[in-house]
Order: structure tokens, then sequence, then C-alpha cells
């Protein structure tokens, strides 16, 4: 089924490209550890180094600047943590960012206060330049974290903005950049950010391995310890192979953004086609800059997890909000700060395309969701239990 | 570890290994280093009357670039006086052998050591030099 | 060695199996339909694609689970031993801290294990680092001393890395529980070699890594014992995955991998463990037999036997390795890595630090083959000799001089 099923959840992962896989497959059977000296570990520092080079060049930034990790959420959690230990007086953290950062913040030590966003989604620059003042005025530094683009709804925040404002107020920005690549330029000091997280697995590279970007790279503190390995910022034998995927995943995410044009004409079809088939249907962050893959609907009076099963049914795999606590049914916070109500925000569900997504698999979840919503006119919407 | 191809020459072909019979008068004997910090080098040079060394050999216990800079002095050092000899600087070694910073420490110790065997030579022959004079004295106060 | 017998080999030959071991084609074929086919997010809850990924994934953790005779539902997926060390170690420390401050290690640990005790320290932990004997065991006597009522966790390694010594566990185990201590234990260099049981060794938390039992780099797991229940603080907090214990999206084809090679090092340890057993016996009688003055570092008997740490007197490791270029090892001291610091593990052992900058560790691994052994006893022999014969202290020695009664000048 898996096979013949239209993939539009690029946004949770994305399969790995080919020539990714021939990569990481080569780097498995090389073997090596690059700590060692002799000649298996030489080849996999290479291997490693190359990588380094390929993320720092999509990523705008010396080799130096690349701190590898196990992830966006590892990337995110270091990057926090680096923040608390350089003593920022408070958090400030985009109410639509991801559940990583969140949590990471929660558990930093530092007062965490939400930064709230406009109904568009885009962060609220004058409520910013509001908390920036409180924190300066109380003396200490602020820590900021806005992402580069959301990853229930596309919308892309306008980060260099944000972050002229955060050092004018002598504080800290981290970037949370794992929805960019293959999508948007990411150039991370063009953005402006202190800090940034990447993850291999949202634009063709395999999961377990993502990376910190920090331009100036002493602003990171380490989470994990041992070995010195990253340059003592993140410990642990590398996952070489998977590094060796990233860094050729970074080196095509240039021919992703050629594809660009033609995903948001697809998204933006789709998008009209069901505000015609339910004229009721709402598309979150509409208004705003978007990623051209992602497209967040909403289907008031039908909770996203039916609509999510049935699509399934009919082959066409989405998903409802983001696809990472385990199995809790909530509605998406991301919404919810931009001020949906509890209700609309629970029957939104996101479709997001990549490089291998067609019109006939856009097609395909059109017909299926127009038919739901046929059925959900016709007050036929029990289709599917709960949970199932 | 990528070691330069000077380092890998001298390592796999090492000139001047050996030793010379440390008593000898025309012989001079450095040993520094210590086996706790990982390398010992024995530098000997043999020396002839007008000052110049003919002969250097040496042994060390130590890393590539340890042995490649002992026996890169030993091959600089022959037919030099022991001025020139002793005005050898490590940087010299460490630049001629492209060592990396971590090694630097090889050639410090390859200069100290041509530096202790001249001295110990300088010694004897001191001692030597010394009881020939005395010896002249005393004949001249037997007479 | 005949001709004939050298032309099979390829070289370089690795030797160096406790760094890190290959990937073995199984695992590597295992993981591939995980990249490209079966490639969805195994946290997705909405479509197949992560139904299918999510299956994958848990039938990885019940092979893992099933090498350390451990539940599926108590191993946690890490990015690799490092982590899961420092989740076990910071993660109980903090998480019990109001009631208990101590912990207890040994001095031979791992290097991530002893810098996530000296972080403790730093926040108010109180942490006792237990010597070792000289063969590399603890002192079981020594080790119930040290533990204290206020001691929250002890963390000892079960096979050392440097020296491949293995500590009795299960006493280790049973010294805990008396005590009121959780045990964690480092078994990335255990899991797969030897046998091991959470339940009888009495093992509270275990770390195991992929890339040290022929799975992929990027992926280990820790064990956290669930009655009775052991709690930790999370180090990565965000998605709530792994129990709330360690987010982050499960990169499917490594959890993949890492069940197979768990799998695979299950079925196979028996007549692995003999062929080491073996080929490690080969190796030593051959390089004892050729060459004097060579030390095998750690107790004889308790060791496994693919780890052999060996002091060649009066030759420095790092010139060895140059000469044996075709054959990769690792050196006993940390040389290389522009530290000149003998090994800690060895002078733990109270190894001299002279004795220290002469080790090598061996590592035999599954691939390793009987040429492979014999060209490398070949190897060894021809340049310890070679650098014997360099060496100003063999020549000393062969004089009658005792090395210690020199002066040595320091640098």
């Amino acid at each position: 089924m898996t096979a013949a099923a239209a993939y539009l959840d690029y946004n949770a992962t994305t399969p790995v490209k080919r020539d990714v896989a021939d990569v990481v497959a080569e780097v498995l059977a090389t073997g090596g550890n690059p700590s060692s000296v002799h000649r298996f570990g030489r080849l996999a520092r290479a291997a490693l180094d190359l990588a380094r080079d390929e993320v720092a060049a999509l990523a705008g930034v010396d080799p130096d600047a690349v701190v590898f990790t196990s992830g966006g959420t590892e990337a995110n959690a270091l990057a926090v943590a680096s923040f608390a230990a350089r003593g920022v007086a408070r958090l400030l953290i985009a109410g639509v960012e991801h559940d990583s950062v969140l949590a990471a913040a929660a558990h930093a030590g530092p007062e965490v206060k939400t930064l709230p966003v406009l109904p568009s989604g885009i962060v609220d620059l004058a409520a910013l330049d509001a908390l920036l003042a409180d924190v300066r005025a109380s003396g200490g530094r602020a820590g900021v974290a806005v992402q580069l683009a959301n990853n229930e709804t596309g919308v892309i925040q306008p980060v260099a903005e944000i972050a002229a404002r955060v050092h004018a107020a002598g504080g800290l920005l981290h970037c949370d950049a794992v929805q960019g690549p293959g999508r948007i330029a990411v150039n991370i000091p063009a953005l402006g950010a202190d800090t940034a997280a990447l993850s291999a697995h949202k634009f063709g590279g395999p999961q377990g391995v993502g990376a910190l970007v920090a331009p100036e790279f002493r602003v990171v503190s380490p989470v994990q310890t041992g070995g010195g390995q990253e340059r003592g910022l993140r410990a642990g034998t590398e996952n070489v192979a998977g590094i060796a995927g990233f860094g050729r995943a970074a080196v095509l995410a240039a021919d992703d953004l050629a594809e660009a044009g033609r995903l948001a004409a697809m998204r933006d079809g789709l998008e009209r086609r069901l505000q015609t088939s339910f004229p009721g249907a709402r598309v979150y962050g509409a208004e705003a800059d978007r990623l051209p893959n992602t497209s967040c609907i909403a289907m008031a009076g039908m909770r996203a997890e039916t609509q999510v099963i049935a699509l399934d049914l009919a082959g066409v795999a989405v998903s409802a909000g983001a696809a990472c606590s385990s199995g809790k049914v909530r509605a998406s916070h991301v919404l919810r700060a931009m001020g949906a109500d509890e209700d609309e925000a629970g029957s939104a569900i996101r479709v997001s395309l990549g490089w291998a997504s067609s019109q006939h698999d856009v097609d395909r979840f059109a017909a299926a969701w127009s038919e739901l919503a046929a059925r959900r006119a016709h007050g036929q919407a029990s289709i599917a239990r709960e949970g199932m | 570890m990528a070691y330069g191809e000077k380092v890998i020459d001298h390592y796999e072909n090492p000139r001047n290994i050996g030793a010379m019979d440390k008593s000898a008068a025309n012989v001079g004997t450095g040993l520094v280093g210590a086996p706790a910090c990982g390398d010992v080098m024995k530098l000997q040079i043999q020396v002839s009357a007008d000052g110049i060394i003919e002969d250097a050999k040496f042994k060390t216990f130590g890393c590539g670039s340890a042995i490649a800079s002992s026996s890169l002095i030993t091959e600089w050092v022959k037919g030099k006086s022991l001025d020139e000899a002793e005005n050898i600087k490590n940087t010299q070694i460490a630049q001629h052998l492209a060592l990396p910073p971590v090694k630097i420490h090889c050639s410090v110790l390859a200069e100290d050591a041509i530096k202790a065997a001249i001295a110990d030579f300088r010694g004897k022959a001191a001692t030597v030099g010394g009881r020939a004079a005395q010896n002249v004295a005393a004949e001249a106060a037997a007479e | 060695m005949s001709a004939e017998a050298k032309k099979n080999i390829r070289l370089p030959i690795y030797m160096d199996y406790q760094a890190t071991t290959p990937t073995d084609e199984r695992v590597v074929q295992a993981m591939l339909p995980y990249f490209t086919e079966v490639f969805g997010n195994p946290h997705s809850r909405s479509h197949s694609f992560g139904w299918e990924a999510e299956a994958a994934v848990e039938d990885a953790r019940a092979k893992v689970a099933k090498l350390i005779g451990a539940s599926p539902k108590e191993v946690i997926f890490t990015s690799g031993a490092t982590e899961s060390n420092n989740l076990a170690l910071k993660g109980v420390a903090r998480f019990y801290k109001d009631r208990k401050d101590e912990i207890v290690t040994l001095i031979t640990e791992h290097k991530c294990v002893l810098d996530a005790c000296r972080h403790l320290e730093e926040e108010g932990f109180k942490v006792t680092y237990l010597p070792v004997q000289q063969n590399g065991i603890v002192d079981l006597e020594r080790l119930r001393e040290a533990i204290t009522e206020r001691t929250a966790i002890v963390s000892v390694m079960t096979v050392n890395n440097e020296i491949g010594v293995i500590q009795p566990m299960a006493e280790i185990g049973t010294i805990c529980r008396e005590k009121g201590a959780f045990l964690h234990t480092d078994a990335a260099q255990a899991a797969g070699k030897i046998p091991l049981d959470v339940d009888a060794m009495h093992i509270d938390l275990m770390s195991i890594s992929g890339h040290k039992m022929y799975g992929p780099k990027g992926i280990g797991a820790l064990y956290v014992r669930r009655k009775p229940r052991v709690r930790l603080q999370a180090l990565i907090n965000g998605g709530g995955q792994e129990r709330g214990m360690r987010s982050g999206t499960l990169p499917t084809p490594l959890c993949v991998g890492f069940g197979k090679a768990a799998e695979i090092a299950g079925d196979e340890m028996g007549a692995d463990a003999e062929r080491i057993r073996m080929l490690s016996e080969r190796f030593l009688d051959a390089i004892n037999t050729r060459l004097p003055d060579v030390v095998l570092n750690g107790d004889r008997e308790r060791r496994y036997p693919g780890n052999l740490n060996l002091s060649f007197s009066y030759v420095e490791g790092e010139s060895l390795m140059m000469g044996m270029r075709d054959i990769a090892v690792s050196s006993g001291s940390a040389c290389t890595s522009a530290s000149l610091e003998p090994s800690y593990v060895l002078r733990a052992l109270g190894v001299d630090e002279e004795m220290a900058h002469t080790s090598i560790r061996f590592g035999i691994g599954r691939p390793t083959t009987e040429a492979e052994v014999d060209y490398t006893v070949e190897t060894v022999v021809k340049h310890v000799q070679k650098l014997r014969q360099m060496s100003p202290l063999w020549e000393m020695v062969q004089e009658g001089v005792d090395l210690k009664s020199i002066r040595w000048s320091d640098h």
C-alpha cells in the first residue's frame, strides 16, 4: 500500500534521496571512527570534513560554524541550553515554535515568556520590542527563539528583522531553520541568527542527523560531554554515514529550490480547489509569506483525526499537526497561537509537498478531501472511529 | 596520522643508528628526555683533533618524529665544527621535517641532544686537556 | 608466512574493533529499504508510512531488548553510548538530587562517564572515583564501603574499552541492591560480545552502542529498569518521544540496523566468542614466544579476549604504530591526540608511565581471520625488533643498567 500511496507529509519527514542513500550505504561500508589516527579513521574523518563543508555551504557559514547533532531536536536543545549557560535572564519564545524549542525552554532554567504572533502567524514585532525592552530594563539579556518557517503552516518569519531588534537590545537569537532547506534559501549570516538548527531528514537526508549552526561557535555550551568530538561541543562518535548523507542532501537542496515554483503552483491550485469544493475551508497563514510546499487547511466541523484516517484509507498520507508526540490528540498549539479556537484548530490538516510530489498526488488528495467535504455537507461524517 | 614524507623517510631509513664507545676521549654522548615522557634520545659524536665532528650516531625511544629529528641531526652535524653544530636550532629541524605543532618538542629534544653531546665532549676534553697541562707542569717542576 | 598466504590478505588490516566496528553487510541490507521505501516518520500517526516505520522501530527495540534480557519497554533509543551515559548519570543524579547526591564510579571508566561526573561535581554532587586493582578489576569491598545511603547511582563499565577487563557486574549489582543505589553500566564494549542479563546482573541502567557491535553509528540505547522503577530527567526535551526520556524523531534506518546487529550478535555470540578467543590466544602466544618483555595489561582471564592491550617494553607505541602502517590499531597512550599524557586507564593499573608509552591495543573482531592475525604477528615482531635495536633504553637494559637508577631530565 505504501508504494502506491501519495505521500504528502514532507514536513514530517522526506524520503531519502537515491543519491543520498548511495552515499550513506557507501560510507556505512567504509567504516572507521573519525577519532582514530589510522587510515580507516582518516577516511571517516575525510567524509566528515566533506559533509561539514557541504552543510556549511548550504547555511552560508564557515565549516567551523557547524556542530553535528543527532537531529533538529537535539540542535534546538543545545541552542537553548547554550543560551541558559550564557546567563540570559529571560527566554522569549515564539508561541508557534516547535515542541523541541518550547520544551527545551521550559527546562532550561531562565524565566520563559511567550512571544505572541499575529493572526497571520508572523511574530508580533511590537510585542517583541516591548518584551526586549522589559528584559533590558531589568538589566538582563534576552535569549530569543524564532523559527525560520513553521512546520504546520509554512509561515516564514522575518528573521533578519527580528535578529536586528534582538541584537540591538543585546540579546541572542536562535532560529529553528529545520523546515527551510530545499524550500527556501537558508543563509544563516543573512538571517542574523546566533544559532540555527538544521535536520537532514526534512530535505532528503537521513533521519538521526542534524546540526547546530553557530557562526560564532563559542556561543555553544555542550550538553553531551565526553570524548571531545565536534570540538568539545557535542561528544559522541559521529554518525559518519548519516552525516555524509546530510552533506549530500545539503548539496542537492539547491536543486529543490528550483522546484519551489512548481510546488507553489500545485499548492495554490490545490487550495483554490478545496476552497471551491468546501467554501468554508480556511487556509492558515495564507496572508503571510509561506513555504512553497505547505498548506494548512481547516474543514470546520470535521476533526482532523477523522480526516487523516479517511485520507489514509484513500491512499493519501497527510498529517494533523506535528508528527512528534506519541499519539496525543490535541489541538495544534501553533494554530491556537494564531488565534484559532479549539474546534477550528482541531479540524486543520497539513499537506506538505516535496520534490517527488506530482500533480497526480495532489489531485488524489483533492478528490479524497472533496469527497469528505461533500459527505460532511450531507451530514455523513461518521467515517472512521477515533484511534483507528 | 599523516606524517610528512621526510619523517617517513627518516623513520624507515634512519641514518646513523648505532653506538660509540662513550668512554673514548674523542666521543661526546648526550642522553636527553625521559621514558616517562615517551621519548629518550641518545646522540653521540666523534670529534677530530681539530674540532670537527667526524661521525655521529643515535638511538631514540620515541615517536616517528623523534626518530626522524635525531636521524636528521646526525646527518647535519657531520663535518661541522662544534660551534657550528651547537648553533643548529630546533626550528630548522622542525621546518625541514615539516613537523606539526604537537611534534615540535621532538625537534627541541634533538637540539638538546646535540648540545648535551657537545658539552659532554668538551667536559672530557677539558679534563683530559687539564690533566695534560698538569702533567707538563709536574714534569717541569721535577726538572 | 608464505607469499601465498600474504596475497589473501586485504591491507590495511583493521584491528581497532574497540574504536568502532565495520557495519555488518546484513545490517546494511536491512537498513537500506528504510531510507527510500519505508521512509516514514515513526511518530506520524496519521498514515501507513508512519505506522510501518513505527513497526520497524518497535521490532528493532524488541531485538535490542532481547540481547540484554530486558523488556522492550525498558529500552530507550539514543544517538549512541555517549548520550546514553550522559543521560543515565546526569538524568538519574538530577532527578533524585533532593534525596541523594552522591555518585560512585571507577577511575578507569570511559571518558564520557568521567566527564559527566565532573559536570555533576560542578553542580554540587559528590563523586567517588574508585581505584582498581593491578588487574584492572574493582575491589568489591572498597566498592561496598564507598556506597552510602546518599549514593544515587553507581556506574561501572562492564568491559573496559582500553584493556578489555570484565568487571564482576552480578556481584556489583548485588551490592548496589543491598545498599539501595542504582547500578548503571556502560556496556558499549560488552553488548553482543559477552552474555548480558540485566535481571541476573541487577543492572538498573545500561548503555549500549550500535557501532560497537557491527551496527551503524549514530544510534545507541539506554536500558532503564521499570521494576523497581528508575526515573530520570531528560537531557533532550521536545516531542516527548521515548516516554519523555529522550525527544527527537527516531531514526528508523538506524534503529532497524541496530536491531539487526543485536539479533545477529545474539544468534552468533557463541560461535563468535569461541573463534575470537582462539585467535586471541594464537596472537598472544606467538607474540610471547617471539618477543621478550611484552606485558598484557589487565587481568589475563577476566577479560574479553578480543581486546589485547600490550606493552612492548622499550619501544614507544606511536613509533610502532607508524611502522605497522598497514595494520590499524590504537595506541594505549593518548599521545597521538595532541596530548602527551599516557593512558589514564593504564596508569590506574599502576603501569609505569614509561610502560604506558609502549602500549598498543589490538582488537580482534568478527571479521578477523587467522591470516590477519599471523600477518600482524609478523609485522609486530619485525618492527619491535627493529625499534628495540634503535632504542637507547633497550641498549641500556642489555648492558645491565637499571633504568630507574638514571636521573632523567624533565622536558
